[in-house]
């Protein structure tokens, strides 16, 4: 299978809008999983949550996973950033095996989970915070993001005198300013009314185009899915395994036109065999 | 009489917060009063409120001076509780297995009556503060454990593995996530505690001392003094309030992000 080619040509932003600093070469890029499976040991006995996971993602692509809720699609996201153990096989993000949280990479959840007490700028820079760096070297930074996502001016306000849509932009600021190669999106709009949705699906795009990040999203729209990604994993049901991977050859850039794409339909109606032919997704 | 003539200003004066609560008491007293006259209650059974203001006004110096030890006993309590408190929340919070060792430990020894053992205290440490600031800790500590224990218990983990996944150490995360989400738990509980560790100072008081309100209450029983006695029991509560007051202060200023506290912020967007 092999992973979408059109991202270099057309995913490739000019240099002077590319927020990524410049890596050292030679380490094989992206995050690869080999025979990586988790279990969980309770009380009434082992409840295993992923089967043997074996893929890579690449260097710079958008990577999406579907599949039905309780599959261990959030147990994934939590190997991949190290804050969970994988039970056999092992991670490796940019060539290392990942053992305890490398702080490589920048985490949106469905909530914003943006702390009630820091204004939003000050919210922004908690990885900065956490990973003790210095703080006026990111505050620019921090400043240059949020105007990427249309929240210039917002930086002094409080999180809930926003709406859900900038809290979840705000979060995505966050999860960039400490300058990560990756980022990771459990279910990242799953929140939001359906409208906010496609703007925010449109805003990812260009983020990540801009940004030039390997990012991973989980979501439960598979319409979601084909949309933004190079690449779509399906899930089965638990314990969670991978029941296809699917290129997605809808040129870039793509606008929400793309959805009426014959391609885009036909991937769409493809992957939603899987869940009719399994069970239900969620 | 100039706010009689704007229907506006007494209307504002009427809304104002703090003269809700006070026409609330005037309305109790009155109905103190007008029970007493109408039920032919004997003065030795419950004094009128007119005596006891008299006992207020003359005796004021001596209940002033009986009220500072009660109070300093009282804030002595509620430190040493807030201290102790909040740390073994922290520890509760944080283990389980310091949880499952303490805490039905903590509810247990809870429910042995204060009152009880206050003489002990008197035995071991004597007529002085001491024992005093010790039964007003053990009756604020309780809430404050409870309350903050709830605070930390509460934070999202995923907030939590958030930070964690910035390499955030144990000690960053704890003081940028869970003690701050903490806090109004925290404040919380310390509003109880403030006002139940009057309450332990009094009961340090009334088994063993020679100075406090406690002590006044308990002397002016022996010889049914009961207008001095209601006068301790107003000045009690009116130093309860005060000490509530001071702490909702605190609250205000330490946690001004907070839902309550929220509409003091102006929106503006």
């Amino acid at each position: 299978m092999k992973p979408a080619t059109q991202i270099s040509a057309a995913g490739q932003p000019a240099a002077h809008l590319r927020l990524v600093s410049d890596r050292a070469e030679g380490a094989p890029a992206g995050i690869t999983l080999s025979g990586v499976s988790k279990t969980y040991r309770t009380r009434d006995g082992d409840v295993p949550s992923l089967r043997p996971l074996d893929f890579t993602i690449n260097d710079g692509e958008f990577f999406v996973v579907v599949g039905p809720s309780g599959c261990g699609k959030s147990t994934l996201l939590k190997m991949i950033s190290g804050l969970l153990p994988p039970t056999s096989g092992e991670v490796l993000v940019d060539g290392e095996v990942v053992t305890r949280p490398h702080g490589n990479v920048g985490i949106v959840f469905q909530n914003a989970l943006l702390l009630p007490w820091r204004n939003i700028l000050s919210n922004v820079m908690l990885p900065i915070d956490m990973k003790g760096l210095p703080r006026e070297k990111y505050l620019t930074r921090a400043r240059d993001l949020l105007k990427l996502v249309g929240l210039e001016g917002f930086e002094r306000k409080l999180p809930w005198q926003l709406s859900g849509g900038m809290q979840q932009r705000a979060s995505i600021c966050r999860a960039l300013v400490h300058d990560p190669r990756i980022m990771l999106m459990d279910e990242p709009f799953g929140a939001l009314d359906a409208m906010t949705r496609e703007r925010m699906n449109v805003e990812l795009m260009r983020i990540q185009r801009e940004t030039g990040k390997t990012v991973l999203l989980i979501t439960h729209s598979i319409p979601e899915a084909v949309f933004l990604a190079d690449r779509v994993l399906v899930m089965t049901e638990r314990p969670g395994a991978i029941a296809a991977i699917y290129d997605v050859p809808l040129p870039r850039p793509r606008s929400l036109e793309s959805m009426s794409d014959p391609v885009f339909t036909a991937l769409v109606q493809q992957i939603r065999k899987h869940f009719f032919t399994q069970g239900t997704l969620d | 009489m100039a706010e009689a003539k704007s229907p506006s200003g007494v209307s504002r004066v009427l809304n104002a917060a703090w003269v809700r609560p006070f026409l609330f008491l005037v309305v109790i007293v009155v109905a103190w009063d007008l029970s007493i006259r109408l039920f032919r209650i004997p003065a030795y059974q419950i004094p009128s409120p007119g005596d006891v203001v008299a006992v207020l006004w003359s005796d004021w110096p001596e209940l002033l001076q009986q009220s500072w030890p009660t109070t300093y006993a009282t804030i002595c309590g509620f430190l040493l509780s807030a201290l102790f408190g909040i740390p073994v929340a922290m520890l509760i919070a944080g283990s389980k297995t310091v949880e499952s060792y303490v805490y039905p430990l903590l509810v247990f020894s809870q429910s042995v009556p204060k009152i009880a053992i206050a003489p002990l205290f008197v035995v071991w440490f004597g007529f002085g503060i001491i024992p005093k600031v010790i039964s007003a800790f053990l009756l604020g500590f309780f809430p404050v454990v409870v309350s903050a224990v709830q605070g930390f218990k509460s934070v999202d983990p995923d907030m939590v593995d958030l930070a964690r996944a910035m390499q955030g150490s144990r000690f960053r995360v704890f003081c940028a996530v869970n003690l701050p989400h903490a806090m109004p738990a925290i404040f919380s509980g310390l509003k109880v505690s403030v006002t139940l560790a009057v309450v332990g100072a009094v009961v340090g008081e009334f088994v063993g001392s020679n100075s406090g309100i406690g002590y006044v209450m308990q002397r002016s029983i022996g010889t049914f003094d009961l207008p001095t006695m209601f006068a301790a029991l107003v000045i009690l509560a009116l130093l309860g309030v005060i000490l509530f007051w001071i702490v909702d202060r605190i609250e205000r200023l330490v946690i001004p992000w907070h839902v309550s506290q929220r509409d003091d912020i102006i929106f503006a967007s």
